[in-house]
């Protein structure tokens, strides 16, 4: 029997994240993302799992991190500046492999900003945000049914490639209220275990080593300095670093079509919007208001890695047009894989891009 | 059974200096561990960043060397995730007290059930000799050229404070009473923090008029005072000596812990 319910977006996040099985939330409250930890802390102990507020946004991650490695499905949320704090501890989990999910409810930056805004400016900061070369799947929700759902499919994504995944969401879909479907059932990806005899970083054919629990007698030892197949610090060896951060990022990147989620409505239009996150909405009211405009859209839920293959599917296209709530963060990535012009529509301040300042744009560039 | 067992024999040799106070440390809490009788599958080593945090590395069990100062919070989402391993956390006074100072109060504030040993070199000692903010008052560093003219820590004082359960100062001198008092954190429910002055000859001996490995050690022993004492000397209204730290079982207490084991 699935249940319908009327939600906010963030409580749908929390309610996935259950539904997915994730045991362990650390965070630290930060606006517009404090829902998710307030309904984490009133459901999880009642599922025998673990809340706890730690001291900071680095703490948050560091005990997700730590959590993660007891075999929990663990998580954190936050937003910008909880963000920046994370950095460093995203990178160590990149280079760790250690699975987690990372919810970001964008406002507006830089800096403390907008706490109560909408924004998508941190799109380019969980793809680079930390230091050094490596690969992170981010997702994009643009409704409450997708907070729900996606935040599920985070857990899946990140037990089965090991590496920290983002639901980058936004303040508007955090908080808007509207229908969702709850499911009867999840489908949850089981981490895939490490094969005993086999060395704890030793990745199989497609790129990702056996997870090596603590506490079930696998003695890793598991660090942030580059380390061979042993998990031994290895520092100085400039090949071991090259084949290591060179698996760490084609892990991911070689299964960008396996990762990738998106819709595509009519491939033959020349002109296309491509859009992700609460701009979703306001293109499919544009195309809604005027379904003989025959106007093209690229509707992402994975934004990285970034399948840029998509791109080809349109075939007649003239142009792309890219409505995002930051100054084209996500438009300059689409630059670099397509000849036609790539019409970056920025929007700063919190308010959505309305479907008549969708419209305007698409008569402009005619 | 020895506490050369824990060892990763296949990671030898190790990076520390010769004469480093840090490897008495280890062994000293792994001879505790020994006497615990953990099983090694349900152990767990957590450290940070510099030469104390690369310990667990050398240990056989699980182990998870993380980012600068934040050892306690990652040990914290061990802990509270599976109660039922035992986690100790190697530290030093740069990761624990500068970087990680935030998460050491915290830690012992929320009384988690860590055993945390913080070899204090009083200094940078991996990054070559920078100050710490446990490097003495008037001591040269690479930092401190002119002599430090700030007033170091007192992580014991702090970690009482903040609320651990277990609290012990000894040296890297005091092995057979720095083993005890590891012993003592290990079976004390809660967070219990063990702080291991050590000789650290490379960046802070060679700076500071230490010309031999046992003159540091020496200072060390000459230099530390029993708590019994120190608390008998200021009840007699005498004056305790600036440069006198004070060793022994600090406190110990039996508050309300969090990530206990059932």
């Amino acid at each position: 029997m699935t249940r319908i319910e009327f939600w906010q977006g963030n409580t749908a996040c929390a309610e996935g994240a259950l539904a997915a099985g994730c045991r362990f939330f650390g965070g630290y409250p930060i606006t517009p993302s404090t829902e998710v930890a307030e309904h984490m802390a009133v459901k999880l102990p009642k599922k025998n799992g673990v809340f706890i507020q730690m001291e900071d946004e680095i703490a948050g991650i560091a005990s997700v991190i730590g959590a993660s490695w007891t075999g929990a499905r663990a998580m954190t949320a936050t937003s910008g500046p909880g963000f920046s704090l994370m950095m460093e501890n995203i990178g160590y989990a990149a280079m760790t492999e250690t699975p987690c999910v990372i919810v970001n409810v964008q406002r507006g930056g830089p800096s403390t900003g907008q706490p109560t805004m909408g924004a998508q400016g941190d799109m380019m900061q969980c793809r680079f945000g930390s230091h050094g070369d490596y690969s992170v799947i981010a997702l994009c929700p643009a409704s409450v049914q997708e907070m729900y759902e996606l935040t599920a499919k985070a857990f899946n994504l990140a037990d089965r490639y090991r590496v920290p995944v983002f639901l980058m969401a936004d303040e508007i879909v955090g908080h808007m209220r509207e229908k969702i479907i709850i499911p009867d059932s999840m489908v949850n990806v089981q981490r895939r275990e490490l094969v005993k005899g086999v060395l704890p970083f030793s990745p199989d054919k497609d790129l990702i080593p056996g997870f090596p629990q603590f506490g079930k007698g696998y003695g890793v030892h598991v660090t942030g300095l580059t380390h061979d197949e042993r998990g031994y610090p290895c520092a100085t060896n400039p090949k071991l670093h090259e084949t290591l951060v060179r698996r760490l990022v084609d892990k991911i990147e070689s299964a960008r079509r396996e990762i990738a989620d998106y819709d595509i409505l009519n491939p033959c239009a020349e002109q296309v919007f491509i859009a992700y996150g609460a701009p979703v909405r306001s293109v499919q009211q544009l195309i809604q208001d005027h379904p003989d405009q025959n106007i093209g859209f690229l509707r992402l839920r994975t934004v990285w890695p970034f399948p840029e293959y998509a791109l080809g599917e349109f075939k007649n296209v003239r142009r792309f047009l890219i409505p995002e709530l930051n100054l084209g963060q996500i438009a300059r990535e689409i630059e670099r894989h397509v000849k036609v012009p790539v019409i970056s529509l920025p929007k700063l301040g919190g308010d959505l891009h309305t479907p008549a300042e969708l419209s305007a744009a698409l008569e402009a560039h005619q | 059974m020895s506490f050369e067992d824990w060892y990763r024999q296949d990671r030898l040799p190790h990076i520390y200096c010769a004469g480093c106070g840090n490897g008495t440390i280890i062994n000293c809490t792994l001879a505790a561990i020994d006497q615990m009788a953990w099983k090694k599958e349900e152990t767990v080593f957590v450290s940070g960043i510099g030469c104390s945090s690369r310990a667990p590395g050398y240990i056989v069990t699980d182990s998870l060397h993380t980012t600068h100062g934040r050892a306690i919070a990652f040990a914290t989402g061990v802990k509270m995730a599976n109660p039922n391993l035992n986690v100790v956390v190697f530290t030093g006074d740069g990761d624990l007290a500068a970087i990680g100072g935030n998460h050491f109060i915290h830690g012992c504030r929320r009384n988690i059930d860590l055993t945390v040993v913080c070899m204090n070199n009083q200094i940078y000692g991996m990054t070559g000799g920078q100050g710490s903010p446990t490097t003495p008052t008037g001591c040269l560093s690479s930092t401190t050229p002119y002599g430090c003219v700030e007033a170091p820590f007192d992580l014991c004082e702090l970690a009482i404070a903040a609320g651990a359960n277990f609290v012990s100062r000894w040296t890297s001198y005091h092995v057979k009473e720095l083993e005890k008092a590891v012993l003592a954190g290990l079976q004390t429910p809660g967070f219990s923090f063990i702080e291991a002055l050590v000789q650290c000859p490379t960046a802070f001996g060679r700076r500071n008029k230490f010309k031999q490995v046992a003159d540091q050690v020496d200072y060390l022993r000459t230099h530390t005072m029993l708590k019994v004492k120190r608390d008998r000397l200021i009840e007699q209204g005498e004056q305790i000596p600036r440069d006198m730290f004070v060793v022994g079982e600090l406190a110990r207490r039996n508050r309300p812990a969090l990530g206990v084991k059932l």
